[in-house]
């Protein structure tokens, strides 16, 4: 590689990294998401001109396939499919290492005819080719099954199967060994596309027994993954900015994957191994009918008119009824009146990290009314009404003190402490921990049943009048 | 040559202690932009994958780069696409005043 090459691979290492220290801030994030693409643009076209390339036609038509399907993602998705379409990119990703390994695996071996090895390589270029075919095919195997979970394409409620941890632990010590026997002898062609089949196994092995609830956290791990085959193909290629950008994601999603783990206060081994979660279905009845009070808007809208402090739980079921739009005018109508209204977001609402952040800020929810759990649990017990929409488990009092709960533990909003507390659910059923909440059969809990929008709509309506 | 690697080694390290400190500065509120984001930097793979669609030959090698830089592209241009799309979203109580 020449030397403007290299330096223009620094220059665009340098990039990602100032991209995403301005991702620190919503006032530069917008700059700092421009500032990283700049930064590939520069790593692609070094790579154009740096004379490695001796064929552009492939290149160029894949380019041009590649751009605009990528287009037609990004922009015609809804924004409640984020997390399925960050997870299918997601898998992409890990793919093309996984190819690419692949391809320079047939390149070094002297091509042609994969029967005959002619090809001379290091060790750790070997080595890092494994990692890379095995972690990329994983990555995108595991990535496109938890993104048919979350848009429903697949049964949300985990898949369990006897010997689960044995079982996986068998298929990735089968890849391993044959990678080491690979690397040993490097004209076991045939070595490399078992790996590759064990590591989608894995794949699906490892990602069906995890409930919908927590493939955010799989999603997190999988764009890690997706870093870390990059960065193996790094190695593979002896290229430094592979290196390094790959080194930068996978870094991101062990940190997220760690907060996010943290936040419900379970393990990364419980998340992937336990089995926890149901089948979420929203109109199902629940196996205990124990007696609530049914409220209707009208009587939410006249505790709304008299409240001076208002905090918003907003979670997953808010972005399946897509009342986030509604729910802003409410919002604003409070605000007008003088009114102190904010959100609290608990760190795992929704199906990703900052999900119910988006889809606020999709219906104008300007973000200093956004408050993280941290910043706003103190408050509930200053606070009038407290309105949950669509979120369960994160304000569900058992966490506390019920030691046989699968919530136990988890930290969570303490919306009991209210003065009154409203919620807009369709029905009484659990959410994904399957788990009652006992908050809804509290003495100060107005349960409003309907759907979200309906329920929004209508209090927005009475109130305007 | 192990200096190649070992300094290769040394970037992977120095690397990893960036990306820590730079991610654990993003707020929660940003949490989903991040996932996409840095989604869209691991298409960097796209390098490699430009590398080995444009070998020459037409051989098996090629054609799993060219798939390669499909795939490679869709995770570039649609991650830092949606990125800007949730960016753009973002705004504060003052800038609705104005």
């Amino acid at each position: 590689m020449n030397v403007i090459s290299a330096l223009s691979y620094l220059v665009a290492s340098v990039c990602f990294i100032v991209g995403l220290k301005m991702l620190s801030s919503p006032k530069t994030a917008r700059r700092g998401n421009g500032f990283a693409s700049l930064g590939m643009l520069i790593a692609i076209v070094v790579t154009l001109t740096d004379q490695k390339i001796l064929d552009f036609t492939f290149v160029l038509g894949g380019l041009l396939v590649g751009s605009a399907i990528g287009m037609w993602f990004a922009l015609r998705i809804k924004m409640t499919a984020m997390p399925q379409l960050v997870g299918v990119l997601n898998g992409f990703g890990g793919g093309a290492s996984a190819l690419v390994a692949f391809a320079e695996y047939m390149r070094i071996s002297g091509d042609a005819d994969l029967t005959v090895w002619t090809g001379d390589a290091r060790l750790d270029v070997l080595i890092t080719l494994v990692l890379s075919v095995l972690i990329g095919t994983l990555t995108i195997v595991g990535s496109m099954i938890a993104s048919a979970k979350l848009h429903g394409i697949m049964r949300g409620a985990p898949i369990l199967y006897p010997l689960q941890k044995q079982i996986n632990a068998v298929i990735l010590l089968g890849a391993i060994v044959l990678g080491v026997f690979f690397v040993l002898d490097p004209s076991l062609w045939y070595a490399l596309i078992i790996i590759a089949g064990l590591a989608a196994i894995l794949g699906v092995t490892s990602v069906i027994p995890i409930g919908g609830a927590d493939m955010p956290v799989v999603i997190s791990l999988m764009n890690s993954y997706s870093g870390l085959a990059g960065a193996m193909t790094g190695f593979v290629l002896s290229n430094n900015v592979l290196i390094i950008s790959g080194t930068l994601v996978g870094a991101s999603g062990l940190i997220l994957t760690n907060i996010m783990c943290k936040a419900m206060n379970r393990s990364l081994a419980n998340v992937l191994f336990a089995g926890v979660g149901v089948d979420y279905d929203p109109s199902s009845q629940p196996a205990e009918q124990r007696s609530v009070i049914r409220y209707t808007p009208q009587d939410a809208a006249t505790i709304l008119e008299s409240a001076q402090s208002v905090v918003i739980v907003p979670g997953y079921g808010l972005a399946v009824a897509q009342a986030q739009h509604a729910l802003q005018e409410l919002v604003n109508i409070l605000t007008q009146r003088g009114m102190q209204v904010r959100y609290a977001i608990h760190p795992v609402a929704g199906r990703m990290p900052g999900h119910m952040n988006v889809l606020l800020a999709e219906a104008n929810a300007p973000y200093d009314i956004l408050l993280e759990m941290d910043q706003i649990n103190d408050d509930f017990q200053n606070t009038d009404v407290a309105l949950v929409i669509g979120a369960n488990d994160v304000v569900n009092p058992s966490a506390r003190h019920k030691k046989d709960s699968p919530l136990y533990g988890m930290p969570i909003l303490n919306v009991d402490y209210a003065r009154t507390v409203m919620v807009c659910k369709r029905s009484l059923n659990p959410g994904f921990a399957g788990e009652d909440n006992e908050l809804f059969y509290n003495d100060k809990t107005m349960m409003v049943f309907g759907d979200a929008k309906d329920t929004v709509t209508k209090i927005v309506q009475l109130m305007k009048n | 040559m192990t200096e190649g690697l070992i300094i290769s080694i040394y970037i992977f390290v120095l690397a990893a202690f960036v990306g820590v400190e730079v991610i654990s500065k993003v707020p929660p509120l940003l949490h989903t932009p991040l996932m996409s984001g840095s989604n869209a930097i691991s298409g960097i793979t796209l390098v490699g994958s430009l590398i080995a669609a444009g070998e020459g030959h037409a051989g098996l090698s090629v054609i799993m780069g060219t798939i390669a830089v499909v795939l490679a592209t869709i995770n570039v241009v649609g991650g830092f696409l949606v990125t800007d799309r949730m960016l753009k979203m973002f705004r504060n109580k003052r800038r609705k005043e104005d």
